[in-house]
């Protein structure tokens, strides 16, 4: 009986979080399938318009921006060309580091780690104008490079693929020794289809990361061929419901990798079977 | 480190060599200037730069408007940290109770983790605005609530704003932490003390510590730094410059004003004090908590 009244009140307490988490979302969301003129004249909405269709089409096909020059679709595009970019870059490289770190005999280790941890300290925002002025004497500003390699700059990934690693057991590389695997063979044939978990966490992490960066897309992009979907919020000009539609459509992808891919990211994420 | 490895060779190098090369391009190569910028000064015209010592750190030391913005990113990161990781412990525990529905739980309380800052201050902007927000004019009935003018509201609005995403993490890494605890440690508690409350307090939660002062850093990093797009979004600073974090600050100074030295010098700062923390976390409570 306290078992049932006990678990009644955990269910009672979780169904309130969960309000509080999707009836703002949801207010947006019925919200942008109305017309402007409900919106001025009785506020936020509590159940579906009928302007589903006219909204979203027109904000993803309308040309806004200060020059009338992008559409959202292609905003969408350039996000997703920036988190996918970020998201293999980082853990190719975060991959490849780690293995050294870890599969190496060497006197400077210690150097090498530091080298690459203290960078954890130093997010993009502390560095933001002299990065900007390296890419602008590289002359990477307005580009997909200028967009993805200074946040892949991270060694995030690193401290996870180095942790993971140590947890493989040693006789691993003794018996791919035994076969006569080098470090290429021994990295590619043996350790990375053991982390494939990992990997997919990582992707899942960095793709996120990559999405939902708004400074650094808002600095180094000064021509609007290049905005993603989360500056562009600050931009998109046209009326409240069209800029509800744009605000529902731009947290669409992350959260739809996060649900579908729930497992692989908790899994990789925590470490559990 | 391992028994087991290779002799340091050449290859070695290779594997380093991207990440190393985007890091020291994009990441040294920068800090390294924000220090030039920082102990130098432009003169009026932008023809030069003078060293100048320490006269950045000086001024900002002497403006108001930096004090400003360190005691609300004090409070703004001690508050959220506070309240995201107390509803999402509370979510946690009761997650880790229910025995139906546990991971449909899980994944509706995972997602907004995945919402960028700035659409979450969006979001917040539609339901604090004057003209048809909910809350603003709950509040606003309840006590006089406005965020235009008052110091108290504005910081209302962010600690909500900045909270709501953020509890999804913490529920996350709590639940995680409760599974890792063994059943056995659980059930011996059980029989030691029938108090379910003084069981959580006294056995469960020292067990959670490791995990607790991990969201610790990550909450107080994130009102550090990912907050920017939340107040970009939302009271961008007002009322005059209230609410602007160490890091919106400096950010401001430098892009609106053109003082690269002041915000070198800001950037400086903020090094420094998240050093303090990390080391701070490092020797005094990692220290002192049992990791199981």
């Amino acid at each position: 009986m306290t078992r049932l009244i006990t678990s009644g009140f955990s269910h009672f307490i979780l169904f309130i979080g969960i309000l509080i988490m999707i009836v703002p979302v949801w207010m947006i969301f019925a919200s942008s399938t109305h017309s402007g003129l409900t919106i001025n004249t009785q506020g936020l909405q509590m159940f579906l318009g009928d302007s589903f269709y006219e909204n979203y089409l027109r904000v993803l096909l309308y040309k806004g921006g200060f020059f009338k020059e992008i559409t959202a679709l292609k905003m969408f595009l350039n996000s997703f060309i920036m988190a996918t970019g970020v998201a293999i870059l980082s853990v190719i490289t975060s991959l490849m580091a780690a293995y050294a770190l870890v599969y190496f005999r060497t006197k400077y280790a210690t150097l090498l780690f530091w080298m690459i941890f203290v960078t954890i300290l130093v997010p993009l925002e502390l560095r933001i104008f002299p990065t900007y002025s390296v890419m602008a004497e590289l002359n990477l500003v307005n580009s997909y490079f200028g967009l993805i390699v200074p946040i892949s700059a991270s060694a995030i990934a690193t401290l996870f693929f180095r942790q993971f690693y140590k947890t493989v057991p040693d006789e691993l590389l003794e018996s791919a020794k035994l076969d006569g695997a080098n470090t290429w063979r021994f990295f590619i044939d043996f350790l990375l289809p053991l982390s494939k978990t990992m990997i997919v966490a990582m992707l899942i992490f960095m793709f996120v990361f990559g999405y939902n960066q708004y400074l650094w897309p808002l600095l180094v992009t000064s021509s609007e061929q290049y905005w993603t979907v989360v500056m562009g919020l600050k931009m998109m000009s046209g009326s409240i419901v069209h800029r509800f539609a744009f605000v529902m459509m731009s947290m669409v992808p992350p959260i739809l990798i996060i649900i579908v891919l729930q497992k692989h990211f908790i899994k990789g994420v925590f470490q559990d079977k | 480190m391992k028994k087991v490895q290779f002799k340091s060779s050449y290859s070695q190098y290779l594997f380093l060599a991207p990440q190393l090369g985007i890091l020291l391009i994009f990441l040294y190569w920068p800090i390294i200037q924000t220090f030039r910028d920082a102990f130098t000064m432009q003169d009026a015209f932008g023809f030069g730069t003078q060293f100048v010592w320490f006269d950045n750190f000086l001024f900002i030391f002497d403006d108001p408007a930096y004090w400003i913005a360190f005691k609300f990113t004090i409070i703004y990161s001690f508050v959220i940290t506070l309240i995201t990781a107390s509803i999402g412990l509370l979510l946690a525990v009761q997650a880790n109770n229910v025995m139906h529905g546990k991971s449909a739980y899980k994944t509706l309380l995972i997602w907004p983790y995945a919402i960028a800052p700035a659409v979450v201050g969006v979001m917040a902007n539609y339901f604090f605005s004057e003209r048809f927000g909910l809350l603003y004019h709950l509040f606003n009935n309840l006590w006089g609530f406005n965020w235009y003018e008052s110091v108290f509201d504005s910081y209302i609005y962010l600690i909500i704003a900045g909270s709501w995403k953020q509890i999804s993490a913490n529920f996350i890494f709590f639940l995680a932490g409760l599974q890792a605890i063994q059943r056995s440690v659980i059930e011996a508690s059980m029989i030691d003390c029938k108090n379910s409350i003084r069981r959580f307090w006294t056995i469960t939660f020292p067990l959670l510590m490791p995990t607790t002062f991990f969201l610790i850093i990550i909450n107080i990093t994130y009102a550090f730094f990912d907050t920017f797009g939340i107040i970009d979004t939302t009271t961008i600073g007002a009322p005059s410059g209230e609410t602007r974090t160490l890091v919106y600050k400096a950010y401001m100074d430098g892009f609106r004003g053109l003082d690269l030295g002041s915000a070198g010098a800001q950037s400086i700062m903020m090094m420094f004090i998240v050093l303090f923390i990390t080391i701070f976390q490092f020797r005094y409570i990692e220290g002192r908590i049992h990791y199981n």
